[in-house]
């Protein structure tokens, strides 16, 4: 048994196997399925085995209602100093807690180490059990899709996430299981990383989720604060001195209580957060069955129960937590009658269980909700997984408008779902019944509050339990049993009809383009002529007959071209890797209730009494009376449901135009998510945008000023630099510039005008030197004419 | 007309009789041979040298015409010392004209280096002609 450690650490190997190694040595999709699931595999065993240790090891003498911790792995994880914290005495006059002058010191290290109690070992088992199904379906429902190992690698690391919070010894651990399995959670719904609608999801899931995590661990630090330890034994231990708070009061139990149940709101998807639930859808349909309905969604309960003797100290908690437990599952329950997507429908289904989980919280039934977490994880994941075979036959189409008829196509997908259908409807003796009916009746006989709200309550959750046996139906006629909406590629299997129907689709495609109308008509001809001239040894009886089949496809045919979009598909069952953990689901689903029999042994109540307490309510008469009353009323919006889905379909759609007000309410999911979208996320960017001109306007003054003024002074010292000193510098260098302009034009490079120059040179030499000469030469070649000049006076001379 | 022709035969033939036509001059200039006139021969032979060097394109002309002016210069040389030999009565007898054989054989020299440095660059780019030599400018 000491081998615990090892459950959540071999689904930690595969994922290094898968996440680290499969992409660069290409490991076959054989090989990465094979290590996927051989990690779960031997997790489950583990469980298995240490699920019975256990059981016989707290029975032993001395190790009564102990968990066991396991030795190996066991270390100090966060080493923190001593400190002191006030011890609180409980004042016995007023119930009230009183603050002493003495201090405790206490050692704030925290530990990192795997425990196994009766709450962690079926938690344990149940995950592994289903995990290991939904691994193996999901080896056929991913071949040949791309990032195989990818997606093996992120569903390992969430196995070995849910079991850290699960099997962790402390609160911590569960916080970092918790993020874990967040991320994973994250990680999977955008696992079509191309598409829009998965990227944005994902991070919606992540966001939320993070609204709620913030509770969890302002709830983790106040637990830390009042009791020194987040060990759950150790809380365990020290609750005893704490009084109840009664209703009305909120003193730091119920603190603690709300911190957490944000916590759980976050993650199990409960009114106002459950929106990312829904968009989670966009994952693979292996993620949507594994985490946000069977495993990841259920640690909000988880938490509850773990902490049951927190919760159980407040009651105004309790009471929160039960009217947002059934609020929320009658919310979610009408929003799922008018969805028209396979998987929402079942989001919302799964919210509207887990609101039944926390109502069964709620009213102090802790055994009751982890009861329905086991059954609800059986055959919520069983119709999850048969969602997935039926939109893996329609070639990924998930509007359940266009199908319908699947019954002969999907043997075995449709029968295992009808089992989960019965059980989701809580039809005796399936699983559903049995956990629902003791959530319900513990509702009704609750005594913490005033037995006036429990009547309420049970009133609220009554109600839902029939809207889902209608919501249900309606997903199963509208699937399986209303007629075909599709049509068919070829006759694989099925009657005449289905023959015919294909030789229309047939002549259909020959056709090709053109509008309705004309190939609605032109099809029905052309294929009265195709089914005679089709093979003419036919003898005259089956002509006739196929001639008379001919003429009502043709109505059909004009029926259904009317409507844009048909699809044209070839359903085909899946092969046995998926239909095998479907059978075994179903199986579970059918029968897992009897481990919580009301009369006779009661096992899981047994199971789990060390963990939380139950009410000595006895079983009788006015619970059968309850129990038949809500069986009829389901059955009754069952048969409803297929009464107007299957025999009358019109009077569906006449409902729908009648109760428009609700129809439209139901089919816009309450308007919640517009106000979560819209609205709220609007307030807020104003009010960040008036934080932000806060911050621009009055802080940013300050540094922006002393730059200011930097820059001038530098501005000014920059232009002396710049037209004083280098004005210098820049005229020597433009002077020389210039020169050079006009000096350069001289070094002509020929030969001839350097001479010329020379000779210029050396005529204005001889010029200047020898200019007397010259002049005497001038006179000497033009001799002065002889000029008239006025005869001198001869006095003068 | 007549006059300006008048005054370019005085240059040229350098005769004393101002007075009298073309033809006598012609005939006193080309008879009485003077050191007037070798002057002139050796100035236009200068001038036309000159103007060789100045306009002609081809580098070996250029050379002929600076071949030009060096005999110019020598026939001045020889003019003056036969001159100066004439008028100090036999002294300084053949000073011109052994100076004119050095300039010659100096001519003779240049002649073959500037041959050898014109057929070098002809074989580096096939051209003599001077506006294409233009590799010293800026």
């Amino acid at each position: 048994m000491d081998l615990i450690w090892l459950i959540p650490i071999l689904p930690l190997i595969g994922f290094l196997i898968n996440g680290l190694l499969a992409k660069r040595f290409n490991f076959s999709e054989k090989l990465i399925g094979g290590v996927g699931v051989a990690a779960v595999f031997l997790a489950f065993l583990l469980s298995l085995v240490a699920f019975f240790n256990y059981s016989s090891w707290s029975k032993q003498p001395g190790n009564q209602a102990k968990p066991y911790i396991s030795k190996t792995l066991t270390y100090t994880w966060i080493a923190g100093g001593k400190a002191s914290i006030p011890i609180n005495t409980v004042n016995t006059s007023n119930n009230t807690l009183e603050e002493t002058s003495k201090n405790n010191i206490v050692d704030l290290s925290i530990r990192w180490a795997y425990q196994i109690d009766h709450l962690s070992a079926l938690y344990a088992l149940f995950v592994t059990f289903v995990g290991l199904l939904i691994h193996i379906f999901s080896i056929g429902y991913m071949h040949s899709q791309g990032g195989f190992a990818r997606f093996f690698a992120y569903l390992n690391l969430f196995m070995f996430m849910m079991l850290t919070l699960v099997l962790g010894s402390n609160l911590l651990m569960t916080f970092v299981g918790w993020e874990g399995v967040g991320l994973c959670s994250y990680l999977l719904i955008g696992f079509y990383m191309t598409r829009k609608e998965a990227a944005e999801a994902s991070k919606k899931a992540f966001i939320i989720n993070r609204i709620g995590d913030l509770g969890f661990i302002l709830a983790i630090i106040a637990i830390f604060s009042t009791f020194g330890t987040v060990e759950y034994q150790e809380i365990a231990r020290l609750i005893e001195t704490y009084p109840v708070e009664t209703l009305g009061t909120f003193g730091v139990m119920s603190f603690i209580s709300l911190g957490l149940f944000i916590g759980a709101t976050g993650k199990s998807a409960q009114f106002p957060l459950y929106i990312w639930l829904p968009d989670a859808m966009a994952g693979p349909t292996p993620v949507s069955a594994l985490i946000h309905a069977a495993t990841m969604v259920t640690a909000g309960i988880y938490l509850l129960a773990r902490m049951n003797f927190i919760f159980e100290r407040s009651l105004t908690m309790m009471l929160i937590i039960a009217i947002i437990g059934v609020l929320t599952a009658f919310i979610a329950a009408t929003i799922a009658i008018t969805q028209k997507d396979i998987k929402k429908i079942l989001a919302y289904s799964t919210i509207s269980q887990l609101g039944f989980m926390f109502l069964s919280c709620g009213v102090g039934a802790f055994v009751a909700g982890v009861f329905h977490v086991l059954t609800h994880a059986f055959f919520k994941a069983q119709l999850f997984l048969g969602a997935g075979s039926v939109i893996h036959a329609m070639k990924d189409e998930q509007d359940i408008t266009k199908m319908g008829g699947l019954k002969k196509y999907l043997p075995t997908t449709y029968k295992t779902m009808v089992i989960s259908w019965l059980a989701i409807c809580g039809i005796a003796p399936l699983a559903g019944f049995w956990s629902k009916d003791e959530i319900l009746a513990k509702t009704f006989s609750s005594t913490i509050f005033h037995p006036v709200i429990g009547k309420f309550l049970w009133f609220l959750a009554f109600l839902t339990a029939g809207i889902t046996a209608f919501y249900m139906t309606r997903l199963m006629a509208l699937t399986f049993w209303s007629e075909q909406k599709f049509l068919g590629e070829t006759a694989s299997d099925g009657g005449e009809t289905t023959d015919d129907s294909d030789k229309e689709s047939k002549t259909e495609q020959h056709q090709g383009g053109g509008s309705f109308k004309i190939r609605a008509v032109t099809a029905g001809t052309i294929n009265t002529e195709s089914t005679s001239s089709k093979d003419p040894i036919t003898s005259d009886r089956e002509t006739n007959k196929s001639n008379a089949e001919t003429e009502v496809i043709k109505e059909q045919r004009l029926k259904i071209n009317l409507e844009p979009s048909v699809l044209v598909v070839n359903p085909k069952e899946s092969p046995l890797l998926m239909t095998l953990p479907l059978v075994i689901l179903a199986f579970f689903a059918a029968t897992a209730g009897f481990i919580g029999l009301p009369i006779g042994y009661n096992w899981i109540e047994n199971w789990l009494k060390p963990i939380a307490s139950t009410d000595t309510h006895l079983f009788g008469t006015v619970d059968i009376i309850l129990a038949l009353v809500t069986m009829i009323w389901s059955g009754a919006m069952a048969y409803f449901a297929y009464h107007i889905y299957v025999k009358k379909p019109q009077i569906a759609d006449d409902l729908a135009i009648k109760l428009k007000p609700f129809y439209q309410l139901s089919a816009n999911k309450w308007y919640w998510d517009d106000l979560l979208d819209v609205k709220l996320a609007s307030l807020i960017n104003k009010f960040n945008n008036l934080l932000g001109e806060v911050d621009r306007f009055g802080l940013d003054a300050i540094p922006n000023g002393s730059a200011l003024i930097t820059r001038g002074v530098s501005i000014l010292s920059g232009s002396m630099d710049r037209y004083g000193l280098d004005l210098l510098v820049n005229l020597i260098g433009w002077f020389t510039r210039v020169a050079s302009v006009i000096l350069r034009t001289f070094q002509t490079g020929f030969l001839n005008n350097y001479a010329l120059v020379i000779i210029i040179g050396l005529v204005i030499i001889i010029v200047g030197l020898e200019y007397q000469a010259i002049q005497e030469f001038y006179v000497y070649l033009f001799p002065a004419t002889p000029k008239i000049t006025p005869t001198p006076t001869p006095g003068i001379k | 007309m007549i006059n300006l022709l008048n005054h370019i035969l005085l240059i040229l033939l350098q005769s004393e009789a101002a007075s009298s036509g073309v033809k006598e001059r012609l005939l006193e200039g080309l008879f009485n041979v003077n050191i007037n006139n070798f002057l002139v021969l050796s100035s236009l032979l200068f001038v036309i040298g000159i103007a060789g060097v100045l306009t002609r394109r081809n580098v070996i002309v250029i050379f002929m015409s600076i071949e030009l002016i060096l005999n110019a210069v020598n026939i001045n040389l020889v003019a003056f010392s036969r001159y100066w030999f004439l008028q100090s009565e036999g002294k300084n007898a053949y000073m011109g004209e052994i100076f004119t054989i050095f300039v010659i054989v100096v001519a003779a020299a240049e002649a073959v280096v500037g041959l050898g440095i014109i057929i070098a660059y002809y074989r580096n780019k096939e051209t003599v002609a001077v506006d294409e030599i233009d590799l010293m400018k800026w």
